[in-house]
C-alpha cells in the first residue's frame, strides 16, 4: 500500500479506483507540437487546442473540481481532488491550459459571487472552454498590490473601466478576467473592489491586449489597457469596497495555502519537476567531462547536488508533515513555505546545471550541441516567474515573519 | 513496509513528547541551566559539571531511558519517531543528561544481537552508558577506533567520550582479531581512567577514557554489522535534539526582536532582521521534517535508513550553525554577554553539530550512496 491509500475512506479509495482505471486508458499521446515548460508559456492554437482537449476530457471523467458542489458543476465530493492530483500526477498526464482560472479565479468565485454567476461561470472554467486570466499587476502595483490604479467609475447600474494591467499571463487567450480595481480614491485598502470582466469579447471595444515578450523568448503575458470599458454591476465579486479582502482569497490560493485544492495535473509537471531535480543533475554531472574527470567526481559538485538533494527531501517531508496536525504550532507554517521553497528549490537547482555545464551552459534551445538540448538555461531564467510572481519571495518572507512568527508588519 | 503518512507517529508518541515538553519547561528553564551551568565564566574553570540530578532520575522512574531497549529485555522498545520527538524536546531545553548517549548504546546493543541482552537489561534496570569509539583525530569511524583488545583485556585512550562523567557504563568499540567488537563494562572497573575535557558546551560534560588492562564482557566479536544498523538512529537522534534547540533560539530571538526598539520601531520591523528569522524557519522545519523522516524510514524501510538519516544530521548540522549565528547576532551587544542566555544553546548547538559528523561529513557519504 503507499502513502496515500493508507488514509483514504472507503469512498476515496474507490475514486481513486476509478481515477486510475481512467486514466491507464484516456492519458493522451504526447503532441505532435512542442509544449512550453509551463501552461503561462503557451503560445500557439495548436498548444492550446491540445490542452483544452486534455481539460475537457479530465473534467467530464470527474477529476477537476471534484470539491465543488454540483450546482456549480463541480463533484460534489470530500477532498478528492487531492487524490485526483495524486493520480494525475502517476499518470504523467499532461498539464490543464486554465491554471489561472482553476487555481486562482476558481475559489475566489465560489467564496464571493452571487449563486447565478457562479452557476454561469464554474462549468466552463472547470472544463477548460474559458479561459481566464487575473489582472493584479500594473506597472506602479506589483508587490505592493492595494497601490492598483486602475479606475472604475459608477454609471447607472454599470462600471465604466480605465487603466493598465501588466504581466497579465493567458490574457491572450483568455475570456474571463479577474480584476482588481479602484473605485475610491480617497482611500487605500478600502477603495478597491473586485470584478469578473468578459474580456474576449471587449476585444476592440474597451481592451486592447498586446503580448509582452519574457526573459526567455517566450511569451505568455501581456499588457492589457482598458479604454472606457463598460461592464455591468452584477459583475462585481462581494460588497463595494471590499476587493482587499476578496483578493487575499485568490492571493491564498495561488500560494497554495487556500482551502480549495486546485486541479493540478501532473505529468508535463512531473517531466519538468523530473528535469529540474537532483537526479537530473546526478545524470548531467556523470555526462560532464572536465579536465580531470567528470563533474560527478568533484567533491565540490557532489556536496552541492546532495544539498539539492536534501532541500527536496526536505519539502517532500514537509507536505507530510503537514498532514499531521497534532505535530503543528501554527497551521499555516508550512502551507506558506511551501511556494518560496518550490520556488527557490528549482531556481538553485537549474543554477547548478548550468555551473555543472560550465562553459557550454552558454548554449540555448536551439544549439544543436547544447547539453540536454539547451534546457537548463531555459529553466533557469523561467524560474525566475516563480521566484517574483504570485507574490516574491521577498513578500513571501514578510508574509511569514508576520504571519506565523508575528513580527511587525514592514509596511 | 512503507512508511506511514503520519510518519508513525502515534497517539502515545505525541503523548510522550508533550509530557517531555511540559515537564522540562516547568522544572528546567534557561534561567535554572544558566544558573547551573554558567556559574563561572572564566575559561579555566576546566571541567565543569552541571546537571540536575533530581530531575533525571525522575525521568529515569518515567522509563526516558529505557525507550529504546526492547521489551525483551525490560524495556520499552518505542519506534525510533517517538523517541526522536523525545530528543526534540531534550534539545528545546538543552537538558544536560546522559540520555542520548544511553539511547545510542541501546541502538548498537540491540543491533549487536545475543551478546547486547545482558546489558540492555542493565540498561533497563536504570544503567546509563556512553560510546567509546572516537580516536585523537575526531574519527567516527568505528573501525579507526584507538583501542585495543590485548590479551582479553582494553588498552587504549578513546576520545570525546559524551556525558562520560555522568554514565554508570561504557561501550567500548576495540580493535580484535575479528576486525573491531564491542565490549561493555562499568565506568569505575579496574583500569578505567576517566579524565574531564574542558569543552565549550556548558550542558554536556565530555571526557577521554584511558583504558589499561580493563576486564569487560565481549558484546560481539564483529561491530561492523550494529554500527551499520544502529549508526541511521545515532544520527537522527542527534539531529532531533539540534531541531528542538533550533526551535528555542529562533523563538526566543522573535520575542527579544518583537520587543526590543530601535528607531522607534521593534527590530523586526526591518526586513534585515526578519528574513533572516524566516530562513532560520525555514532550515529549522526543513531539519524537523527530515529527521521524522528519517526515523520513519529507520522504523519501517531500514534498507533506506542510512541515506535519510544522512540528509537529516547534515540539514540538522547546517541549521543549527545558522540558528546560533543569527540568534546571537540579531541579539546584538546583549547576545554577545555572558548574562544572555543564548550563549547556552550555541554552544550546545555548536557541539552536536560536530558530533558523529557535520554537515560536509554526511553529504560526502550521501554522494557516495546516490552518486556513486
Ligand atoms: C511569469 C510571471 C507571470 C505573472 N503573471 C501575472 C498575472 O497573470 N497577473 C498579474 O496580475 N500579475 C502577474 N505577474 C506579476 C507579478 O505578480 C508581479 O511581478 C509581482 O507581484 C512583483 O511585482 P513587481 O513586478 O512590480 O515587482 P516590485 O514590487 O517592483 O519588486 C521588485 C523587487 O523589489 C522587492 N520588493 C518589493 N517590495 C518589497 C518589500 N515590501 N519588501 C522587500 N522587498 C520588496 C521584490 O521582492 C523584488 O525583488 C506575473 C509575473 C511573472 C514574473
Amino acid at each position: 500500500m503507499s502513502d496515500e491509500q493508507l488514509k483514504d475512506t472507503p469512498e476515496q479509495a474507490q475514486f481513486r479506483a476509478d481515477a486510475r482505471a481512467w486514466l491507464a486508458e484516456n492519458t493522451p499521446e504526447p503532441p505532435t507540437v512542442r509544449l512550453p515548460q509551463s501552461p503561462l508559456e503557451i503560445m500557439t492554437h495548436e498548444q492550446l487546442d491540445y490542452l483544452q482537449a486534455w481539460q475537457k476530457a479530465a473534467y467530464d471523467a470527474g477529476l477537476v473540481g471534484c470539491d465543488y458542489p454540483v450546482e456549480v458543476g463541480g463533484g460534489g465530493r470530500d477532498n478528492c481532488q487531492r487524490i485526483a492530483n495524486e493520480e494525475m500526477l502517476r499518470a504523467r498526464t499532461p498539464f490543464f491550459p486554465n491554471v489561472i482560472g482553476l487555481g486562482m479565479a476558481a475559489p475566489t468565485v465560489f467564496y464571493h459571487a452571487q449563486e447565478e454567476l457562479k452557476q454561469r461561470l464554474l462549468p466552463a472554467l472547470f472544463s477548460g472552454e474559458d479561459i481566464w486570466c487575473q489582472g493584479f499587476s500594473e506597472p506602479g502595483a506589483g508587490s505592493d498590490l492595494a497601490n492598483v490604479q486602475t479606475f472604475a467609475e459608477r454609471k447607472g447600474d454599470k462600471w465604466v473601466i480605465n487603466g493598465h494591467k501588466v504581466w497579465t499571463s493567458l490574457a491572450h487567450f483568455a475570456e474571463w478576467m479577474i480584476l482588481l480595481l479602484r473605485t475610491d480614491k480617497s482611500v487605500k485598502h478600502d477603495g478597491l473592489s473586485y470584478f469578473v470582466v468578459p474580456i474576449k469579447s471587449a476585444l476592440g471595444k474597451g481592451v486592447t491586449v498586446s503580448p509582452l515578450i519574457k526573459i526567455t523568448g517566450e511569451t505568455g503575458f501581456n499588457e492589457v489597457i482598458f479604454d472606457n470599458l463598460e461592464v455591468d454591476d452584477s459583475y462585481r465579486l462581494d460588497e463595494l469596497g471590499k476587493g482587499w479582502q476578496v483578493a487575499m482569497t485568490t492571493l491564498l490560493h495561488e500560494r497554495g495555502a487556500g482551502e480549495l485544492v486546485t486541479p493540478r495535473s501532473g505529468g508535463m509537471k512531473s517531466e519538468s519537476t523530473h528535469n529540474t531535480n537532483s537526479h537530473a543533475l546526478v545524470d548531467l554531472a556523470r555526462r560532464t567531462e572536465r579536465s580531470s574527470g567528470t563533474a560527478a567526481d568533484d567533491p565540490l559538485i557532489r556536496d552541492r547536488i546532495m544539498q539539492q538533494l536534501i532541500r527536496e527531501q526536505g519539502l517532500a517531508d514537509n507536505n507530510r508533515r503537514s498532514r499531521v496536525p497534532d505535530l503543528q504550532d501554527h497551521p499555516m507554517r508550512l502551507a506558506l513555505q511551501n511556494k518560496l521553497l518550490m520556488s527557490e528549490v528549482a531556481q538553485d537547482s537549474a543554477g547548478l546545471a548550468m555551473d555543472i555545464e560550465g562553459a557550454a551552459a552558454s548554449l540555448y534551445l536551439g544549439d544543436g550541441q547544447a547539453p540536454d538540448g539547451g534546457q537548463w538555461p531555459m529553466a533557469y531564467m523561467n524560474s525566475f516567474g516563480f521566484t517574483i510572481a504570485a507574490g516574491t519571495s521577498e513578500v513571501q518572507r514578510n508574509i511569514l515573519g508576520e504571519r506565523v512568527l508575528g513580527m511587525a508588519k514592514s509596511k | 513496509m512503507t512508511q506511514p503518512d503520519n510518519f508513525g507517529f502515534t497517539e502515545e508518541a505525541a503523548l510522550l513528547k508533550d509530557s517531555a515538553r511540559k515537564m522540562l519547561a516547568e522544572n528546567f528553564t534557561a534561567d535554572v541551566l544558566h544558573g547551573m551551568a554558567a556559574g563561572d565564566p572564566t575559561p579555566e574553570r576546566g571541567p565543569a559539571l552541571a546537571w540536575d540530578e533530581g530531575l533525571w532520575n525522575q525521568m529515569q522512574e518515567l522509563g526516558w531511558g529505557l525507550l529504546a531497549v526492547p521489551e525483551a529485555q525490560g524495556g520499552v522498545g518505542m519506534p525510533l519517531v517517538a523517541v526522536a520527538g523525545l530528543c526534540e524536546e531534550l534539545g528545546r531545553a538543552a537538558f544536560p543528561c546522559p540520555l542520548l548517549p544511553t539511547l545510542s548504546a541501546s541502538y548498537l546493543l540491540s543491533a549487536a544481537g545475543a551478546g547486547g541482552a545482558a546489558p540492555l537489561e542493565e540498561i533497563a534496570g536504570g544503567a546509563t552508558a556512553s560510546l567509546a569509539v572516537s580516536n585523537a583525530r575526531g574519527s567516527w569511524d568505528f573501525a579507526e577506533t584507538p583501542i585495543e583488545v590485548v590479551g582479553g583485556k582494553l588498552e587504549g585512550t578513546a576520545c570525546f567520550v559524551q556525558d562520560v562523567a555522568k554514565v554508570s557504563h561504557l561501550l567500548v568499540c576495540a580493535r580484535n582479531a575479528a576486525g573491531a567488537g564491542l565490549y561493555w563494562l562499568p565506568v569505575d572497573a579496574e583500569g578505567v581512567e576517566v579524565q574531564g575535557d574542558a569543552i565549550v558546551d556548558l550542558s554536556r560534560d565530555q571526557g577521554r577514557v584511558i583504558l589499561s588492562g580493563a576486564e569487560a564482557i565481549e558484546v560481539c566479536a564483529d561491530a561492523a554489522p550494529a554500527f551499520d544498523r544502529a549508526m541511521p538512529a545515532i544520527w537522527t537522534l542527534y539531529a532531533a535534539d539540534m531541531v528542538g534547540a533550533g526551535e528555542w533560539q529562533l523563538q526566543t530571538t522573535v520575542e527579544y526582536a518583537n520587543q526590543r526598539q530601535q528607531f522607534d520601531r521593534p527590530l523586526g520591523f526591518f526586513q534585515a532582521v526578519k528574513h533572516q528569522l524566516v530562513d532560520v524557519m525555514v532550515d529549522i522545519d526543513r531539519a524537523k521534517s527530515l529527521v521524522y523522516g528519517a526515523a520513519c524510514a529507520w522504523d519501517t524501510e531500514p534498507e533506506k535508513a542510512t541515506r535519510y538519516a544522512h540528509m537529516a544530521k547534515a540539514a540538522a548540522s547546517d541549521m543549527a550553525a545558522y540558528a546560533s549565528s543569527r540568534s546571537v547576532q540579531c541579539h546584538g551587544g546583549i547576545g554577545f554577554t555572558w548574562e544572555c542566555f543564548i550563549h547556552l544553546f550555541f554552544k550546545r548547538q555548536k557541539h552536536s553539530q560536530m558530533l558523529w559528523g557535520d554537515g560536509p561529513w554526511h553529504r560526502a557519504r550521501l554522494a557516495d550512496i546516490v552518486i556513486g
